[in-house]
């Protein structure tokens, strides 16, 4: 938009026609528009710096970087398949456990609950998108990882039939910690977000069109199933997909409880890593160059997966929604 | 008499409700199980030494004056710099960028920025502030923390800006107003409740940001107002404390994250209410 104040041509232009002070838009637009440059060069900047410091390590280790899931800082050997592996597996279990919850309770707000609940219950869950995930952490190691090993873990494992396919998938040491553990946590942590964002959406589908299913005589599941979901449907796969990148880039919380060893989880029980906890963990201990540079390219890793999906889901959800 | 479809259909609703019902109370009992803990293991280690005493060794006592000391000046200085940033990146692309692919551009990655996984700005702020002069410093930590609030900002403002009528502008300049005067002093005067309750979500969103601080501002046991040297943040201390081995440390843990969790949701509570009040006429 350009507001100046030009004179009309033919006639001698008055000195008022450009207001007092008018010498100064060009620089306060200038202003305006490097700091909006700044925001795109530091997500440059972040990928750059990731790329350069990350370069040697995928050099030195070629393909295997990715394939390998020898982590040694000892023998300077570094390969991500078990961070990168954490990484999806933790995520993908904990977008499987708290999809259906966060539909369900968004549903609940939007359908279902009495007009004096629904206030309250809604800013509750976004308030809770809110709390740090270092208290989910916490939380999750010292109130969760005990209640999972003696009510969860325990039992599973006592019930698994020895050779089984289960009794593979649920071994490891109980004690309330690993991959499974994490995916809960970072399912809890993501719910209120997800729920939230799924909330807003529903809304937004015009009280028109709902009627008018209510009016031909369609059940409450009938109206979601058929009606508000495909209305929102690109906008909830975006908010999801939102979900998923938090669920990838997530540190903290995962720290806590994911157990912290490298290499790859041989079952949904033993602890393993993440990338960004493997970055969190050692990034102020790593001495070699070689370390230092395989936690780079770690990050890189995670900007490219993250940056791919949270990438999408803004297409998906567009402009008018947050 | 129903026919066998309008059964199963009534059927099928009926258990679609009670699952809305059923997920909607674990969600909440959830969340109220991690409050509660917090409050309970939290509220017995909040005393005055939290607040007068420092960061102590394992077995002797203290408190977490040093970190939380530490938090409210990175705080302060990055959201300072996001704010500065937010508000003209916001306005640029509200008021100058118009349909412009540039604009396009800078929206949609400031869109992806908004939700980029924290610990990855840590290691971007390492890799240009620390490890090339020469140490881990709370500048960079709140540059760090800055570049987290930034974004929320920068849309905040943009969405506020949209929302101001034409007629604002137009009468503005029609008064002979500059066009950078009347930025200042209409457009961002009458969206000040909304950039307002950017700020504020932004602070919530930095106050329990722990990762990106591991390796910027690093820690510091000792009382310092030196923000050129490593130094003390109430996550980093909780972080280290929680999974120390000693019992006061962990208690001192809980204190404080009690502390961050009741920070954060008050200063959301407020966006909340700033955000709902109506303009100023």
């Amino acid at each position: 938009m350009t507001l100046t104040a030009d004179a009309s041509p033919g006639l001698k232009a008055p000195r008022a026609a450009r207001p007092k002070g008018a010498s100064f838009d060009p620089i306060f637009q200038a202003l305006c528009f490097s700091a909006a440059t700044a925001l795109l060069a530091a997500l440059g900047g972040v990928i750059v710096t990731l790329a350069i410091g990350g370069w040697p390590a995928f050099q030195a280790m070629g393909l295997g970087f990715i394939t390998s899931s020898e982590w040694n800082p000892v023998t300077d050997v570094y390969g991500a398949a078990g961070p990168l592996v954490g990484t999806i597996l933790t995520a993908a279990l904990a977008l499987a456990f708290s999809l259906p919850v966060a539909f369900g309770v968004a549903i609940f707000l939007v359908e279902f609950c009495p007009t004096v609940l629904r206030r309250p219950i809604g800013t509750a869950v976004e308030l809770l998108a809110g709390i740090p995930s270092i208290v989910y952490g916490m939380w999750g190691l010292f109130v969760f990882a005990p209640f999972f090993a003696n009510h969860v873990q325990m039992p599973l494992m006592m019930a698994a039939p020895p050779g089984s396919l289960m009794e593979k998938l649920v071994t490891g040491i109980p004690n309330g910690t690993g991959i499974l553990a994490a995916a809960i946590i970072l399912a809890i942590m993501i719910l209120p977000f997800m729920a939230a964002m799924l909330r807003e959406l529903l809304l937004t589908v015009p009280p028109q069109v709902r009627e008018s299913a209510y009016g031909l005589g369609a059940t409450r599941l009938e109206v979601v199933s058929s009606v508000t979901l495909p209305y929102v449907r690109s906008g909830a796969i975006g908010a999801v997909m939102l979900g998923l990148g938090r669920a990838l880039g997530e540190t903290m919380a995962v720290t806590f409880i994911i157990g912290n060893s490298h290499g790859f989880p041989a079952s949904i029980f033993d602890s393993g890593s993440t990338i960004a906890s493997t970055i969190a963990n050692e990034f102020t201990e790593a001495t070699s160059v070689a370390h230092t540079s395989s936690l780079l390219a770690l990050g890189l890793m995670l900007f490219v997966i993250t940056f791919a999906v949270l990438g999408l889901a803004r297409l998906l959800i567009g402009r008018s929604q947050h | 008499m129903k026919s066998a479809r309008a059964i199963q259909r009534q059927i099928a609703n009926g258990i679609f409700a009670v699952g809305c019902y059923l997920v909607t109370f674990v969600a909440l009992a959830f969340l109220a199980a991690i409050l509660w803990s917090l409050v309970k293991q939290g509220v017995g280690g909040l005393d005055l030494a939290v607040f007068t005493k420092d960061t102590p060794a394992p077995g002797s006592e203290g408190g977490l004056r040093n970190a939380i000391l530490g938090s409210l000046m990175m705080c302060a200085l990055g959201m300072t710099a996001a704010l500065i940033i937010g508000v003209l990146a916001g306005t640029w692309l509200a008021e100058y960028a118009g349909d412009s692919k540039y604009g396009a551009v800078v929206r949609f990655l400031n869109d992806v920025l908004l939700s980029a996984p924290s610990i990855l700005i840590g290691l971007f702020i390492y890799g240009i502030l620390v490890s090339p002069f020469g140490g881990f410093s709370g500048y960079a930590g709140a540059a760090a923390l800055a570049l987290l609030a930034a974004p929320v900002i920068t849309r905040a403002t943009e969405d506020v800006l949209r929302l101001q009528p034409g007629a604002l502008r137009e009468s503005a300049v029609a008064l002979g107003t500059p066009l950078w005067r009347t930025i200042l002093s209409v457009l961002w005067r009458s969206a000040s409740g909304g950039i307002l309750t950017g700020a504020l979500l932004a602070f919530a969103r930095i106050t329990g940001e722990t990762a990106p601080l591991l390796f910027t501002a690093l820690n510091n046991q000792f009382f310092s107002l030196n923000m050129s040297k490593p130094t003390a943040s109430l996550p980093v201390v909780i972080y280290q404390y929680a999974l120390s081995a000693y019992d006061d440390w962990r208690r001192l843990a809980w204190a404080g994250a009690l502390l961050i969790a009741v920070t954060v949701l008050a200063v959301t509570i407020i966006a909340r209410i700033v955000a709902r009040e109506p303009r100023r006429s």
